[in-house]
C-alpha cells in the first residue's frame, strides 16, 4: 500500500497539465489584448503612409517642390505650389522656443519637488500638476486667447528694438500686431509640456541612489553642489528623455497651438509674427477640402512628415536610455 | 611602521574655526539656488490658483441650471445639454473598450510578458502610439472609420478613436498598478499551489484594484477633455435639441445611437471660437470650460480619494 | 615626495590585542590632545529617544571603535560628530559635541565646513557615477581647486594614501568608480575623503559589506591613518575593533530601546578585563 502511494505521487508530479492549463485561455486572451497595439500602429502608420505618399505618387508633385516655401494650394488662386517648409519650420521653432522656456522651469521644479521640498509641499505641488495634465487643450487654447494674446497685443504693440549708445541698434523686429503669434504659441505650449518634463525628470532624480546624495553632503559640498554636479550628470540620460518626451508632446500639439499662433503659411522671421505649424495647418483645412484632391494630400503628406518625427522620437529616447544602460 | 606612506606628517596649523563660512560663493549658489527651486513650485501653484479663479469668475453669471440643462442657441446665451450628453456618452462608450482591453493587456505585461521579440514590439507600439499627435490618430480614425467604413461621423468612430489613443496610458497604469502587488503575495499563492491565473485572479487583481480604479479615473479625465481626436471622427457641429425617450438606436436623431455625429463640449469650445460669431460666443465658452475644468478637478480629487479610501480598506482588513 | 609603496597582501591573523607596554607608550606618544568631546549627548527622532546621555572624549590621531548590539545608537551617535543627523527629518539631538573645543550643535556653525573637517566613510562603498580621477577630485573642486596641476597631485596623494593608486592609476580617467571591485571601491571612497584634508574620519562598519581579504586590506589602511588622522570607526566585528582601534567605547540598548555608552577605555582593557558586567557578556558572545 505505501509503495503504491509512493509511486502514485510520483507520477503525479510527472504528469502532464491537463488539457485547460496547457491551452492557458487566459494567458491568450491577454496576449491578445495586449498584441492589440501592435495592429493599431501598423494600421495607423500603413493608412497615414498610403494617405502621406499621395501627392507624390498620384498628383505628382515633386519633393523638392513640398521643401520650398510657398504654400499656394488653392487651384482657383492660380498655379498651385505646395511648399511644406514654412509649416515644418514653424514647428520646430514654435516647439523650440517652448522647450527654451519649459525646460528649465520644469527641471527646477523636478528638483524642487525631489530634493527640496517637504513632504507638506509636495503633498500640494504633485496634485496640482496633475491637474495640470488633466486640462484639455482647447482650455489652454482659450486661455491663450483670452488672457496671453490680449496682454501681448498691449503691451509690445509697437516694434521692439534695442539700442546700445555707440554700437548704434543691435537688433529690431516688429511688434505683436494682433497678439497671436509664435511666442504666443509657445508659451502656451511650454505650459503644457511642463507636466510632462517635470514627471519624466523627477523620476529621473528619485532613481538616484540615495547614497550618492548622502556621500556628496558628507564631503562638505552644499546641497546646490550636490545637485549640479553630481545628481544631474548623474541624471542626464533621464533628463533628456523628458525633454524629447516634451518636443513629441509640444510638436503633436493641434488645438491649442492652431487658436493662439496666428495662422499664417509664413517662414518665421520674427517672434512676434503669426505663424501656422504642421498641426494647426491640418486642423484647420482637414475639414475645407475634398477626400482626394492634391490639397488634402498636401495634409496627408503633413501628418506623415508628424508621424515620422514622432517614431523618430522614440527610437531617440530608446537610444538615450541604452545608453544609460551601457555606461 | 609605515615611513613611506604620504600620509605622516601632517602640518600642524592654527584650527581654522567652524564658523569660517567654507567658501561664501558657493554658500550664496545654494541659497539662490534653494530660492528659485521653491520659486518653481510656488510658480505651479500660482498658475493653477489664477487659472482656476479666472474660470470660476468667467463662469460667474454663465454657468447656471438652465445653461447646463438648455439646448444649444448662437443667438442667446443657450444651453449645453445635448454636448454635455456626447461627452458623457462618448466617454463612457470609451471607457467600456478601453478599459477591459487596457486592464487585460496591463496584466500581460505585468505578470506574463517574458523577455521576448513579441514584448519589446508590445513594448515599442505601445510607446509609439504615446508619441504620436492626438490629431494623427484622429486622422486615422477619419480614413478608417468615416471613409472606409462608411460610418460617416460617428459616437463609435470617435470612441475607437479615443481607444487607441488612450490604450497605451491604460495598459501602463494598469501595469503599473498590478507590478505593486508585492512579490511574496504572488509566492505565498503559487507555494499553496494555486495556478498562474488562480493566483492572478484571487491574489493579485484584488490587491490592485486601488491602483487600477486610479488608472481608470486619471485615463477618464483624458478621455473626457480630448478634442483633436474627435474633431474628425464624432464631428464638429451644434447639435440642436435630443429626444432622451428616442431610444430607435439606428436613428441618427436618437441620443442612445453610436451611429449618430456626437459633438462633445472640447469639440464645441473649439469650433464656437474657429466659427461662431454669435454674441454670447464669450460666454458660452468660458461657461464650457469652467465646466470642463471643474469636471477635471473632480476626477482628478476623485482618483486620489477613491484610491486613499480603497488602500485603508485594503490594509486595514 | 610620495612614492610608490608596495603593499604586503594582508594575512588573516587570530584575534590580537596589545595589552603590552609598548603598545600603551606607543599610543600615548602618538596622542596628546583631545580631537573631539562630547558631553550628554541624546539623539531623538520624534518623540523617540535613539541614544542617550553620551559623554565621552576621543584623543587625537587615534582609532576609536564603537562597538554593540544592533540598535544601541552607536552609527546614530557617529552621525552627530559631522551633523549628518540634520538630513533626516524629525531627528534632534541635545547635548554638546565639540570638535576641537568647538561646539558643532551650534546654529552657526557651518555643516559645509564641519562636514569637510570631519570625513565619513559608509557601509556599503558609494562611489560617483564618474571617472576615478573626478570621484577623489570631486571634493576639491567643490572647494573652488581648478588647478588642473594641482588636482593632479591631491587625487594621486590621496589614493596612495589610500593604497588604491597603483591598482588604478593606468586608467584614472577612463575607469569609472563603478567598474571597480568592492573593496576597491571602499577605498576610492577613503580617497574621495581624504582629498578633502578632513581632520577626522568617521567610518561606518566601512567593511561589512566586503570580502574578508579587502576588510583586512582596510584594516591595515585604517592603521596607516592614524599617525595623521583621527578615527571613529563603528563595527560589529569585535575581532576588527580589538585589531584596529586604540580606544573601544560599549553601547547598548536600554530596556526603552534608547541606546547608551555602557564603558569605554583602551580597547585592550575593555577586551581583556572590561568593568562591566554587559561588556563582558557581549565580547564573550553570551549576548547579542
Amino acid at each position: 500500500m505505501a509503495q503504491m502511494a509512493t509511486a502514485d505521487r510520483l507520477t503525479g508530479l510527472r504528469a502532464r497539465p491537463g488539457l485547460l492549463e496547457r491551452i492557458d485561455v487566459p494567458r491568450r486572451v491577454m496576449f491578445v489584448a495586449a498584441a492589440s497595439m501592435i495592429a493599431i500602429v501598423a494600421l495607423l502608420m500603413g493608412f497615414i503612409a498610403w494617405q502621406g505618399i499621395q501627392l507624390f505618387v498620384k498628383d505628382g508633385v515633386s519633393v523638392g517642390q513640398i521643401l520650398s516655401t510657398t504654400w499656394q494650394p488653392d487651384p482657383e488662386n492660380g498655379a498651385t505650389n505646395y511648399g511644406l517648409l514654412p509649416f515644418i519650420t514653424a514647428t520646430v521653432l514654435v516647439t523650440a522656443v517652448a522647450l527654451l522656456i519649459s525646460t528649465p522651469l520644469s527641471v527646477g521644479l523636478a528638483l524642487f519637488l525631489s530634493e527640496v521640498a517637504p513632504q507638506w509641499a509636495r503633498a500640494i505641488v504633485q496634485p496640482a500638476l496633475e491637474i495640470f495634465v488633466g486640462i484639455p487643450s482647447v482650455v489652454w487654447g482659450w486661455l491663450g486667447i483670452t488672457t496671453l494674446v490680449p496682454f501681448l497685443a498691449h503691451t509690445f504693440h509697437d516694434p521692439i528694438s534695442l539700442s546700445l549708445p555707440i554700437v548704434g541698434q543691435v537688433f529690431s523686429m516688429p511688434g505683436f500686431f494682433f497678439g497671436y503669434s509664435w511666442l504666443a504659441g509657445s508659451l502656451v505650449l511650454s505650459i503644457m509640456v511642463l507636466p510632462t518634463i517635470t514627471s519624466v525628470s523627477y523620476d529621473a532624480f528619485r532613481a538616484v541612489p540615495q547614497e550618492l546624495r548622502t556621500g556628496s553632503l558628507a564631503l562638505g559640498t552644499t546641497r546646490w553642489q550636490m545637485i549640479r554636479h553630481l545628481l544631474l550628470p548623474a541624471a542626464l540620460s533621464g533628463v533628456l528623455t523628458a525633454v524629447v518626451l516634451g518636443m513629441t508632446r509640444a510638436a503633436g500639439e493641434a488645438l491649442a497651438v492652431q487658436m493662439v499662433i496666428g495662422n499664417a503659411p509664413i517662414m518665421p522671421e520674427a517672434i512676434t509674427q503669426p505663424l501656422t505649424t504642421l498641426t494647426s495647418q491640418i486642423t484647420l483645412d482637414m475639414g475645407n477640402t475634398t477626400f482626394g484632391s492634391p490639397w488634402q494630400d498636401a495634409l496627408w503628406t503633413m501628418s506623415l512628415v508628424l508621424l515620422i518625427i514622432s517614431v523618430t522620437s522614440v527610437v531617440l529616447v530608446r537610444v538615450i536610455n541604452k545608453r544609460r544602460l551601457g555606461a | 611602521m609605515t615611513a613611506s606612506n604620504p600620509a605622516v606628517g601632517r602640518p600642524a596649523g592654527p584650527k581654522p574655526s567652524l564658523r569660517r563660512r567654507g567658501s561664501r560663493g558657493s554658500i550664496l549658489a545654494d541659497h539662490a539656488a534653494t530660492v528659485a527651486l521653491w520659486g518653481t513650485g510656488v510658480l505651479v501653484l500660482v498658475i493653477l490658483g489664477a487659472i482656476i479663479l479666472h474660470f470660476a469668475l468667467a463662469a460667474w453669471g454663465v454657468v447656471s441650471p438652465s445653461f447646463i440643462l438648455g439646448d444649444p442657441s448662437r443667438t442667446t446665451l443657450g444651453g449645453v445639454l445635448p454636448i454635455l450628453w456626447n461627452s458623457i456618452y462618448i466617454l463612457v462608450l470609451t471607457m467600456l473598450i478601453a478599459v477591459p482591453l487596457g486592464i487585460l493587456a496591463g496584466i500581460y505585461m505585468s505578470e506574463y510578458a517574458g523577455d521576448n521579440i513579441a514584448t519589446t514590439a508590445i513594448r515599442f507600439a505601445e510607446e509609439s502610439i504615446s508619441s504620436v499627435p492626438s490629431i494623427v490618430v484622429g486622422l486615422f480614425g477619419l480614413i478608417l472609420f468615416v471613409d472606409d467604413f462608411h460610418w460617416g461621423f460617428s459616437a463609435l468612430g470617435g470612441s475607437l478613436a479615443l481607444t487607441f489613443f488612450n490604450l497605451p496610458l491604460m495598459t501602463r497604469l494598469a501595469e503599473q498598478a498590478l507590478r505593486a502587488v508585492p512579490q511574496e503575495e504572488r509566492s505565498a499563492s503559487l507555494a499553496l499551489g494555486a495556478t498562474k491565473w488562480q493566483t492572478i485572479r484571487h491574489v493579485v487583481l484584488p490587491l490592485a484594484i486601488p491602483g487600477l480604479i486610479t488608472g481608470v479615473i486619471l485615463t477618464a479625465g483624458r478621455v473626457f477633455g480630448e478634442a483633436a481626436v474627435l474633431l474628425f471622427t464624432s464631428g464638429v457641429g451644434t447639435p440642436q435639441h435630443y429626444n432622451f425617450l428616442n431610444f430607435d438606436l439606428t436613428s441618427v436623431a436618437s441620443p442612445w445611437s453610436p451611429f449618430r455625429p456626437a459633438t462633445t463640449l472640447s469639440v464645441y469650445i473649439w469650433n464656437l471660437n474657429s466659427e461662431g460669431l454669435g454674441a454670447f460666443k464669450t460666454q458660452i465658452i468660458d461657461g464650457s470650460a469652467a465646466i470642463l475644468i471643474a469636471i477635471v478637478l473632480i476626477f482628478n480629487l476623485g482618483a486620489r480619494f477613491i484610491g486613499r479610501v480603497l488602500t485603508r480598506r485594503l490594509t486595514a482588513a | 615626495m610620495p612614492t610608490t609603496v608596495a603593499y604586503p597582501e594582508p594575512v588573516l591573523r587570530p584575534i590580537e590585542v596589545t595589552t603590552s607596554q609598548a603598545g600603551a607608550d606607543e599610543f600615548a606618544a602618538r596622542t596628546q590632545d583631545v580631537k573631539i568631546s562630547t558631553d550628554r549627548v541624546s539623539i531623538l527622532y520624534g518623540e523617540k529617544v535613539a541614544v542617550r546621555d553620551v559623554s565621552l572624549t576621543i584623543q587625537e590621531r587615534s582609532i576609536m571603535a564603537l562597538i554593540g548590539p544592533s540598535g544601541s545608537g552607536k552609527s546614530t551617535f557617529l552621525r552627530c560628530f559631522n551633523r549628518m543627523n540634520d538630513l533626516i527629518p524629525g531627528a534632534s539631538v541635545k547635548g554638546e559635541v565639540c570638535l576641537d573645543g568647538e561646539n558643532v550643535m551650534e546654529t552657526d556653525v557651518s555643516v559645509v565646513e564641519l562636514r569637510r573637517r570631519v570625513g565619513m566613510v559608509f557601509q556599503r562603498p558609494n562611489p560617483f557615477p564618474m571617472s576615478i580621477f573626478e570621484n577623489v577630485a570631486y571634493g576639491p573642486r567643490r572647494r573652488g581647486q581648478n588647478d588642473r596641476r594641482k588636482l593632479d597631485e591631491l587625487v594621486e596623494t590621496s589614493l596612495k594614501r589610500a593604497a588604491l593608486w597603483d591598482e588604478v592609476k593606468d586608467d584614472l580617467r577612463r575607469k569609472s568608480g563603478l567598474a571597480l571591485s568592492g573593496g576597491q571601491q571602499q577605498r576610492l571612497c577613503i580617497a574621495r575623503v581624504l582629498a578633502t584634508d578632513p581632520e577626522v574620519i568617521l567610518m561606518d562598519e566601512p567593511a561589512s559589506a566586503l570580502d574578508p581579504v579587502s576588510t583586512l586590506r582596510i584594516e591595515e589602511l585604517m592603521r596607516e591613518l592614524r599617525e595623521a588622522y583621527t578615527i571613529v570607526i563603528v563595527t560589529h566585528n569585535m575581532q576588527q575593533a580589538a585589531r584596529v582601534s586604540d580606544v573601544t567605547a560599549f553601547f547598548t540598548m536600554a530596556e526603552d530601546r534608547a541606546g547608551y555608552l555602557v564603558e569605554v577605555g583602551p580597547t585592550g582593557r575593555i577586551f581583556t578585563r572590561p568593568n562591566e558586567r554587559l561588556t563582558e557578556d557581549y565580547i564573550s558572545g553570551r549576548f547579542g
